[in-house]
C-alpha cells in the first residue's frame, strides 16, 4: 500500500538550510514582506489553477491534512488530529481537532468540510470546480458527529492521501456557501493562521495573524504583506534592498548570484529539484514521428550532461531526469539511468545511432517546426538548446512560439509537429506524475497522441503493485518503454527551484513544489 | 469656419466607431480565448461542459452581433464593463494604473520641450554652422536609439556605477513626491530624450521659416535688437507647428510605451495593454484601445482645427 | 495629421533630373550635404555587410559553444559571446540581414501601397476619398503596439508575417501624406486638360501624378526604414518577432541580455548600438534627401 511510502520519512530536498535556524527558538512578532509577480484573478481556491492563487490564499485557509516541509513527502494533520484508512481501501475517517474557529468567530465542525468536499466534487451548477475528475471514487461523505467526517470510496485509490493534502482544497464555510455558493470567490475567510486584511489592486495584499489560531502560539508573524511586482527584475531588486524578505516560486542563477553578490550572508539560498520538467511531445499522427526510429533519434541526439552543466548557469533547469524527479523514492539511479536511450555518458556514440536511425528511417534531411510554449524562462533557453542538438544530427529546426491563450488549443487540437509540453505536480508520486503518458484513450493530457496497451498495462501494475520492489520493476520497465523503445515523450532537464531568501526569514524550508508550504504558520523572523 | 469645426467634430464619431468595430472584430479573430486560458494552468484541467459554461457566463456563446449591440449599448451609458480576467470594474482597474502613465506622460513631455526648445532654436539661428549640425545629430540620436535599450543601459549604469538602483515599487506623488520622481524620472529621461529629438526638429524648421519672412526682415532692417525681435515674432509664430507635434507625441505616451514600461517594471497602462490582449480579456482591451484612440482622435481633432485657422486653403477642401 | 501643401510642386524637374549624369548628383549631394552622403555611406555598408555575412562574419552565428559562454570581448571573440557562446559580432553581422530585410520589406511594402491608396483617394475624390480617409483615420488611431500584436496572434510567428505587422500600421500614415500631395497636383490645370483630352484614368496617374508625388514618397519610404527596423526591434524584444536561435538585434536584446547586465554587460550594449546606427543612418540620409527633393516639406 502507499502509505508505507507516504509515511517513509525521506527528506527530499537537497536544501542548503541555515545551520542557526535549525535550532534557534522561533521568535514571535514582525512582519514578512513578500514580493510576488501577480495578483490571483479568483479568490476561490476550488477554481483556482496558478500558483498565484496558492500564494495568496494559503495562509488564509486550513486543509485537512497538508505536507510537513521540513520532512516532504511526510503528511502531517492540519485540522485532522489523527485519520485512519480501513484495509480495503474503501474508507478514510478523518478525527477534527476541538476548538477549531473561523475568522469571523464561527466554529467550525464536520458540517463545513463536508460542504467544501461537496463542492469539490460535485460542484453546483454554473461553478467549475477544477480537479474535479480527481475525485470521482468518492461516492459519499459523511459526518456522524461534528468532530468526525468519513470519506467513502467506490474504488480504493491509493493516491488519495494525496489529494486530500492537496493545497487546492481549502476549507470553507457551510453557512457562507448555503447563502450563496459564490461566496468564495469574492470573499476570503478560513480558519488559517493569518487573517484577511485587504487588497488593493494593482499594489499589495495584507494578511495578519488571527488570535484565534487553534495552533498554540502559532502563527509568530504579526502578519505578512505581499506586494506585486510586475516583473521578475524588480523582484530581484526588491530583495536585493532588502525590501522584501522572499519571493517563493524561484529566481534564476544569475539572479541569485546578483543577490547573493549584493547581501552576502544576510541571505540564506535554499535550492531543490523542483518537481517541474519540459516534456517534448512527439505528434504520433504526422509523418515521419509516428516512426519510432525517427524518435529514438531526436532523444539520442541530447547530450544531456553537459546540457545540465551550461543550462543550469543560465536557466532554472539542472538535474538529468527520468520519470521521477532524482533523489525521491521512486527515482531510477542515475547508473540505470543512463541504458536509457539519450542518457548515455557517450555522445558520440549515441549521435552516431541517431543518424543511422535517421538513415534508416528515410528521414535523413529531416526539418520541423518546434512549437514552444510562449514563456520565456526556462522554455526559450531549452529551445535553444534542442535546437542546436538536433543541428549536430542533421536535423534542421525551426521554432515558433504559440502564446498562451493558444497554447493549450494547440496542444489539444494536435495541430504541431514536435510542441513543448510540461509536467509539474505538488506531489512527487508516480501514479499522478506518469499518469498523463497512458493512451489517448484514457489520458487527456497525452498530446503525443498515441495508444499503448503494455504502457497502460504497466502504468496500472505498478499502481496496484502490493510490495516495494514490485513496484519498482513496474517503474523501470515504464520508463524504459516510454522513454527508450517506444520515446513517446522525451524528457529534457529537470528544474530547479532556487530561493534566496533573507537571512532573518526563519523556519522556511524548500520543498520540490511551489505550491506548498504557503502557509506560512511556521515563518518566524529574526530581528 | 464654424462649419469646418462642426465637420471635423462630426468626423471624429464614425472614426472611434469605426475603431470600435476594427478592435471588436480583431479580437475574436485572434486564436484562443479567456475561458481556455483560465483553467489550463499548470495542474488542471476542465471538462467541456465546464468550460461552455463559463463561455456563456461571459456571453461568448452568444452571436457576434448580439455581443458588440451590448457592448455599444454599455458604452453609450458609459458603463465599460468588467474585465474578464479579475472581475473588477474596467473604470477601476485603469483608473490604477492611468495616475502613472499620464505622470509619465507629462514628464517625459516636459523633459522633451525642455531640451528641445532651446536646442531647436539654437540650431535655427545658427544655421549651418557646427551648432545646427551638433544639434541635429543629437536630435537624430534620439530618434535613432531605441528608448528600452536606452532605459537597460540607463539602469545598468547606475547599478555599475552609482551601485544604486530606483525604486521599483510605485508610490503615487501625493503620498510620497520624492520616491515618485526618483522612480519615474529615468524613464521620463529615456522618452523624453526620443520626444525631444522629433521636437527639436520641428522647432528649428518653423523657425527657420519664420525667420524667412518678410515681417523679420522688416524688423531688422529698422534695427530693433536681435533678441526683441527672436521674443516677440518669431518664437510665437514658430511655437504652433512645434505645441502640435508635440501633442500628438503626448497622445502616443497614453498607452503607448510599452516596452518602456518592461524595461523600467512600471504598472502602467502599456503593460494593461499587454495583459489584455495576452488574456483574450476582451473587454478590457476593447475599453483600452477605445480610450487610447479617443485621445489620438480629440488630439488631432484640436489640431485640425488649428492648422484650419492658421491657414485658409485647408478650411476649404 | 494635415501637411503644409507644398504651392510650388516639384513637377518636372524630377524627371530632368534623371536625365542628367547620376554621377553629377552623387558629387553634388556629397558636397553640399555631408551629413546625408555620411548617412548613405553607412547604409551601403551595411547592406554590405547583410549581403556577405556568411564571408565576413567569423563564426556560425546559432553555433552553441557551452565552453565559452558569457566570454569577454577578446581577440578570439571580438564583441564577446553570448549566454551560450555564441559570438556576438557574428550575430550582429547575421542580425544585420534580418534588420534589413524587415526595414525594407515592410518600408517597401507600406510607403507603395500608401501611395497607391493616396494617389487613389486623391484622384478620385469624392465620395472614395471620404471613405477612404475614413478608414485610414481609423488605422492612424489604432495603438501602434496593439495592431502589431493582434496580427502575430493571428497569423503565427514568422518573419513575413513580422513584416505585414509592421508594414500596416505605415500605410495609413504614408497614404495621408501623399493624398496632402497629391491633391495639390490635382488642382493643376494640366490635369484637367488631360481629362478634358481624353487621356484615362491609369495614364493620368502614372504620367502626371506618380512622379509628382515622388519626392514626398522617397522621404516616407527611408523614414519607414528607421521606424521598421525600431519596430522589430521592439516586437523581438517583446518576444512577438524574430524567434530564437535566428540572430536578430531585438531579439539580442531579450532575455539573457539584461539578466546579465551587470556581469556580461556586451550583450546588452552592442546590439543597441547596432540598432541606434542602422536607424540613425537612414534617418541621416532621409533628412538630406527630403532637404534636397523639396526644403518646404514638413514632416514628422
Amino acid at each position: 500500500m502507499k502509505l508505507k511510502t507516504l509515511c517513509g520519512a525521506l527528506v527530499l530536498a537537497m536544501a542548503l538550510a541555515s545551520a542557526a535556524g535549525a535550532q534557534e527558538q522561533p521568535r514571535r512578532g514582525g512582519v514578512l514582506r513578500v514580493a510576488v509577480a501577480s495578483e490571483p484573478n479568483t479568490l476561490d481556491c476550488h477554481a483556482g489553477t496558478t500558483f498565484t492563487v496558492v500564494h495568496h490564499l494559503a495562509p488564509h485557509y486550513s486543509f485537512l491534512v497538508k505536507f510537513d516541509a521540513a520532512n516532504y513527502p511526510r503528511i502531517i494533520g492540519d485540522l485532522a488530529e489523527s485519520w485512519t484508512v480501513a484495509p480495503d481501501g474503501l474508507t478514510y475517517t478523518f478525527r477534527i481537532r476541538d476548538g477549531v474557529l473561523f475568522h469571523d468567530g464561527t466554529p467550525l465542525t464536520s458540517a463545513d468540510v463536508k460542504a467544501s468536499f461537496d463542492r469539490i466534487r460535485q460542484p453546483p451548477a454554473g461553478l467549475v470546480s477544477v480537479r474535479q475528475s480527481d475525485y470521482e471514487d468518492i461516492s459519499a461523505i459523511e459526518t456522524p458527529d461534528p468532530r468526525t467526517v468519513i470519506f467513502r470510496l467506490r474504488a480504493p485509490a491509493a493516491s488519495m492521501l494525496l489529494n486530500f493534502a492537496s493545497p487546492w482544497n481549502c476549507l470553507y464555510s457551510a453557512a457562507r456557501l448555503a447563502a450563496d455558493p459564490r461566496w468564495p470567490e469574492r470573499n476570503v475567510m478560513g480558519t488559517g493562521p493569518f487573517r484577511f486584511v485587504e487588497h488593493v489592486r494593482g499594489s499589495h495584499w495584507v494578511g495578519a495573524r488571527f488570535e484565534n489560531y487553534f495552533e498554540e502560539g502559532k502563527p509568530y508573524l504579526d502578519g505578512y504583506r505581499a506586494v506585486f511586482m510586475t516583473s521578475s527584475s524588480a523582484m530581484v531588486a526588491a530583495v536585493r534592498g532588502e525590501r522584501a524578505h522572499a519571493q517563493f516560486r524561484g529566481f534564476s542563477p544569475s539572479e541569485r548570484d546578483s543577490i547573493v553578490q549584493a547581501l552576502g550572508n544576510k541571505i540564506t539560498v535554499q535550492e531543490s529539484p523542483w518537481n517541474c520538467v519540459i516534456l517534448v511531445a512527439l505528434n504520433h499522427e504526422r509523418k515521419p514521428f509516428g516512426d519510432k526510429r525517427v524518435r529514438k533519434a531526436l532523444t539520442l541526439a541530447l547530450d544531456r550532461y553537459e546540457g545540465s552543466k551550461a543550462l543550469s548557469k543560465i536557466a532554472i533547469v539542472k538535474d538529468v531526469a527520468g520519470i521521477q524527479v532524482p533523489g525521491t523514492p521512486w527515482a531510477t539511479p542515475p547508473a540505470e539511468l543512463e541504458k536509457l536511450a539519450g542518457y548515455s555518458k557517450d555522445i558520440a556514440a549515441s549521435r552516431a545511432e541517431a543518424k543511422r536511425l535517421l538513415k534508416e528511417a528515410g528521414a535523413e534531411n529531416l526539418s520541423f517546426t518546434y512549437k514552444n510554449r510562449g514563456v520565456a524562462m526556462p522554455y526559450e533557453p531549452l529551445a535553444v538548446w534542442l535546437i542546436d542538438q538536433w543541428r549536430q544530427i542533421g536535423v534542421t529546426v525551426k521554432q515558433e512560439v504559440v502564446e498562451a491563450a493558444a497554447y493549450y488549443a494547440t496542444l489539444r487540437g494536435g495541430d504541431f509537429d514536435v510542441a513543448a509540453d510540461f509536467q509539474c505536480g505538488f506531489i512527487v508520486e508516480p501514479d499522478l506524475d506518469i499518469y498523463k503518458f497512458q493512451s489517448s484513450s484514457i489520458s487527456h493530457a497525452n498530446y503525443s497522441r498515441y495508444e499503448d496497451k503494455v504502457l497502460d498495462e504497466l502504468y496500472v501494475k505498478q499502481a496496484r503493485a502490493v510490495d516495494a520492489e514490485e513496484r519498482r520493476k513496474a517503474l523501470r520497465a515504464f520508463e524504459k518503454r516510454l522513454l527508450d523503445e517506444e520515446v513517446h515523450y522525451i524528457y529534457t532537464l529537470q528544474w530547479h527551484r532556487i530561493i534566496p531568501h533573507s537571512a532573518k526569514m526563519r523556519g522556511w524550508t524548500i520543498t520540490p513544489s511551489h505550491y506548498l508550504n504557503q502557509q506560512l504558520d511556521t515563518v518566524w523572523l529574526t530581528d | 469656419m464654424w462649419k469646418y469645426v462642426v465637420k471635423r467634430f462630426l468626423l471624429m464619431i464614425p472614426t472611434l466607431f469605426g475603431v470600435a468595430v476594427v478592435i471588436f472584430v480583431l479580437m475574436r479573430i485572434v486564436p484562443g480565448d479567456i475561458v481556455e486560458l483560465r483553467f489550463s494552468g499548470e495542474s488542471s484541467y476542465a471538462s467541456k461542459e465546464n468550460l461552455a459554461a463559463e463561455r456563456a457566463r461571459y456571453g461568448l456563446d452568444q452571436p457576434l452581433w448580439k455581443q458588440f449591440a451590448t457592448w455599444i449599448w454599455g458604452l453609450v451609458r458609459f458603463d465599460f464593463g468588467t474585465s474578464m480576467w479579475t472581475g473588477a470594474p474596467i473604470l477601476q482597474e485603469i483608473k490604477l494604473r492611468f495616475a502613472l502613465s499620464l505622470q509619465l506622460a507629462i514628464m517625459a513631455t516636459v523633459v522633451g520641450v525642455l531640451i528641445a526648445l532651446p536646442l531647436g532654436v539654437a540650431a535655427a539661428l545658427k544655421q549651418d554652422t557646427w551648432v545646427d549640425y551638433l544639434a541635429r545629430v543629437v536630435s537624430i540620436a534620439g530618434i535613432a536609439t531605441p528608448s528600452f535599450w536606452l532605459g537597460i543601459l540607463m539602469i545598468l549604469t547606475l547599478l555599475v556605477v552609482f551601485r544604486w538602483l530606483p525604486p521599483m515599487v510605485y508610490t503615487p506623488f501625493w503620498v510620497n513626491p520624492w520616491q515618485n520622481l526618483l522612480q519615474l524620472i529615468w524613464p521620463a529621461l529615456a522618452v523624453g530624450y526620443r520626444l525631444s529629438a522629433v521636437a527639436t526638429r520641428m522647432t528649428r524648421s518653423a523657425m527657420l521659416e519664420v525667420l524667412r519672412e518678410d515681417y523679420i526682415r522688416t524688423a531688422r532692417a529698422k534695427g530693433l535688437v536681435e533678441m526683441l525681435i527672436l521674443k516677440r515674432h518669431a518664437l510665437k509664430n514658430a511655437m504652433l507647428p512645434v505645441l502640435t507635434v508635440t501633442g500628438i507625441e503626448f497622445a502616443f505616451l497614453m498607452g503607448g510605451l510599452v516596452v518602456t514600461e518592461q524595461v523600467f517594471n512600471l504598472n502602467g497602462l502599456g503593460l494593461l495593454f499587454v495583459q489584455a490582449v495576452t488574456r483574450r480579456d476582451y473587454t478590457m482591451t476593447q475599453a483600452l484601445v477605445l480610450l487610447v484612440a479617443a485621445v489620438f482622435i480629440i488630439v488631432n481633432f484640436f489640431m485640425d482645427l488649428m492648422y484650419g485657422w492658421l491657414d485658409p486653403r485647408i478650411r476649404y477642401r | 495629421m494635415a501637411i503644409n501643401v507644398p504651392f510650388g510642386a516639384v513637377d518636372v524637374t524630377a524627371t530632368e533630373a534623371a536625365r542628367a549624369s547620376w554621377w553629377a548628383i552623387v558629387k553634388d549631394f556629397c558636397r553640399r550635404r555631408p551629413l546625408g552622403a555620411a548617412g548613405a555611406a553607412v547604409v551601403l555598408l551595411l547592406v554590405v555587410v547583410a549581403l556577405s555575412a556568411n564571408v565576413i562574419a567569423p563564426y556560425d552565428p546559432e553555433k552553441v559553444d557551452f565552453g565559452a559562454m558569457l566570454a569577454r570581448p577578446s581577440a578570439a571573440h571580438w564583441l564577446g559571446t553570448d549566454a551560450f557562446g555564441r559570438d556576438v559580432l557574428s550575430r550582429l553581422i547575421y542580425g544585420s540581414r534580418t534588420a534589413l530585410l524587415v526595414g525594407f520589406g515592410a518600408a517597401v511594402v507600406g510607403a507603395t501601397v500608401g501611395a497607391v491608396l493616396g494617389v487613389g483617394s486623391a484622384y478620385f475624390g469624392g465620395r472614395v476619398d471620404l471613405y477612404l480617409q475614413r478608414v485610414l483615420d481609423i488605422f492612424i488611431a489604432f495603438p501602434l503596439i496593439i495592431l502589431a500584436l493582434a496580427i502575430v496572434a493571428i497569423l503565427g510567428n514568422s518573419l513575413p508575417n513580422l513584416i505585414m505587422a509592421i508594414t500596416i500600421p505605415m500605410i495609413p500614415r504614408c497614404a495621408l501624406v501623399i493624398r496632402s500631395s497629391a491633391l495639390s497636383i490635382r488642382e493643376m490645370p494640366y490635369v484637367d486638360a488631360a481629362r478634358a483630352a481624353g487621356f484615362g484614368h491609369a495614364r493620368i496617374i502614372l504620367r502626371h501624378m506618380l512622379p509628382n508625388v515622388m519626392a514626398p514618397y522617397l522621404i516616407m519610404l527611408t523614414s519607414f526604414l528607421g521606424q521598421a527596423i525600431l519596430l522589430e526591434a521592439s516586437l523581438s524584444f517583446l518576444g512577438l518577432g524574430v524567434q530564437e536561435p535566428t540572430p536578430a538585434w531585438g531579439l539580442m536584446l531579450r532575455g539573457a541580455a539584461v539578466d546579465f547586465a551587470e556581469s556580461a554587460p556586451w550583450m546588452a550594449v552592442f546590439p543597441g548600438l547596432a540598432i541606434s546606427l542602422a536607424v540613425f543612418a537612414f534617418n541621416l540620409f532621409g533628412d538630406s534627401l527630403r532637404d534636397a527633393l523639396d526644403p518646404k516639406l514638413r514632416t514628422l
